[in-house]
């Protein structure tokens, strides 16, 4: 495994010609090269150039599970906050429980905190989200913190391998939105050392190794592992 | 404007020790601020400008939204304390002018057509001025929406070239700027030598401008690889911190 990271590209970067290679996400083809368009992390496979972001707002897709806060209550449905260019709706249809007309607030109101799923995103990007799916509800207590977005991947790690290594030793309950939040659930120590190891996966993000370092910090003064 | 200023000595120094074709001394650091979501500090001789990206976020009010792409506003904002004689704060006939023109100038490279709806707000804030601060917030501005992870073709990056004593020279001082001929600032994007912004203070005759072009453009080059060291230094030293 080699020790030097990965490689960093920054926009207008040369990336290789369309001839040998494919454009992939994070690029754009001009004159038959590619190049970069955002700063990230060069990834090539099976001859595609892809850029995983560093850096950056959280891009919404059909299908996400995203943690959101309550920003209004309407008659008939509720916009949310889900740190997204732009605010999503909720539709009363789109909750698992029977709400009468205008009584929205008494389920979920400003503030509240929910675990929701991405519905649909039109071509002018308003974007839809839905309750209804297993596994999906309103967050009660724990803290909320936020991360950049971009690090999703590394904070779940392999086959979920950094996440489930977090519950393990610190024993709180987490739950990570797609769209650069976490929902922490525990003893406050705990909670702050989650905390800690999450800002620790922000910043050396771009590093191999990076699973084995933050079980090592993790384990350090774990109380007792579950 | 005539003066006894003599702002270039016999050898070919100017007022600062600097060559006819030497840029002042420049310092970038990316990722300064806490809030914002893509910051830079720039120091450019004199020069000290602040940057701050926000967004992409809904453009408010409503009617300013453009349903096919993201707007790019740029606010440049000169200190209070950063002239000599205490500037009356807030926006003014300048600043208002400098604020479009690098607008329009990020607008060009930056990719609005994937956050349609959307605004980018760009802030540079000018703490000190000694001449050529409109290149300077430019060039941090552009550091600043890298570090933000917004989509462009390209980092934009700005020079200004001039002429003193009836000769072209790179990179005008503040004395200079004052009792010169003439002040050509370009904002360029490396990539492709396309021109982003251009204007002209003063007078030269077209053979002149042609040279002052030419100089203001290498130094926007030198300046470009300036600022893509800052990039990739802040995501390196975490890499070899690591390793040790």
């Amino acid at each position: 495994m080699s020790n030097e990271g990965r490689q960093v590209v920054i926009p207008g970067q040369i990336l290789g010609e369309t001839s040998a290679l494919h454009p992939g996400r994070g690029t754009y083809v001009e004159n038959r090269k590619i190049y970069a368009e955002r700063l990230g992390v060069l990834n090539i496979q099976d001859k595609f150039v892809h850029i995983i972001p560093l850096r950056g707002r959280y891009d919404p897709i059909v299908g996400d599970f995203v943690i959101g806060v309550v920003e209004e209550a309407s008659t008939s449905n509720w916009m949310v906050d889900i740190n997204a260019p732009y605010p999503a709706l909720l539709h009363v249809k789109e909750v698992p429980w029977e709400i009468e007309f205008a009584d929205t607030e008494k389920y979920l109101n400003t503030g509240d905190t929910i675990l929701a799923k991405v519905l649909s995103i039109d071509e002018s990007k308003k974007l839809q989200i839905t309750l209804k799916d297993r596994n999906l509800f309103k967050l009660k207590d724990g803290h909320l913190i936020e991360f950049e977005p971009s690090v999703y991947r590394r904070i779940m790690g392999k086959k979920y391998s950094m996440i489930e290594n977090i519950q393990k030793y610190t024993r709180c309950r987490i739950k990570v939105g797609k769209n650069g939040r976490i929902w922490i659930d525990g003893d406050p120590e705990e909670i702050e050392k989650v905390l800690a190891a999450i800002t620790m996966i922000e910043r050396e993000a771009i590093t191999f190794g990076l699973t084995s370092r933050i079980e090592e910090f993790l384990k350090k003064d774990a109380k007792d592992v579950r | 404007m005539k003066s006894d200023i003599k702002l270039i000595t016999d050898e070919g120094k100017r007022l600062d020790g600097r060559g006819p074709h030497d840029l002042r001394k420049i310092k970038i650091e990316a990722g300064v601020l806490h809030r914002a979501d893509g910051s830079c500090y720039l120091e450019w001789g004199g020069n000290k400008v602040l940057a701050a990206v926000y967004g992409p976020r809904e453009a408010v009010p409503r009617h300013t939204q453009n349903p096919l792409k993201a707007i790019v506003q740029a606010r440049y904002n000169m200190a209070a304390f950063s002239v000599e004689d205490r500037k009356r704060p807030g926006p003014d006939r300048r600043s208002v002018e400098i604020s479009k023109v690098i607008s329009e100038a990020l607008e060009k490279v930056i990719l609005t057509e994937y956050f349609p709806r959307a605004s980018i707000d760009v802030n540079i804030e000018v703490l000190d001025a000694e001449a050529g601060t409109r290149c300077a917030g430019l060039s941090a501005a552009a550091v600043a929406l890298v570090d933000a992870g917004i989509p462009m073709r390209d980092i934009p990056v700005a020079c200004a070239a001039g002429k003193i004593e009836g000769q072209v020279v790179l990179d005008l001082g503040k004395e200079e700027d004052n009792f010169g001929d003439a002040d050509l600032p370009i904002a360029i994007s490396p990539r492709t030598d396309e021109v982003l912004l251009l204007q002209m203070d003063g007078h030269f005759t077209v053979n002149e401008f042609n040279q002052a072009f030419d100089l203001a453009l290498k130094g926007c080059h030198t300046v470009s690889e300036i600022q893509k060291k800052a990039i990739l230094e802040k995501y390196q030293s975490v890499v070899a911190e690591v390793q040790e």
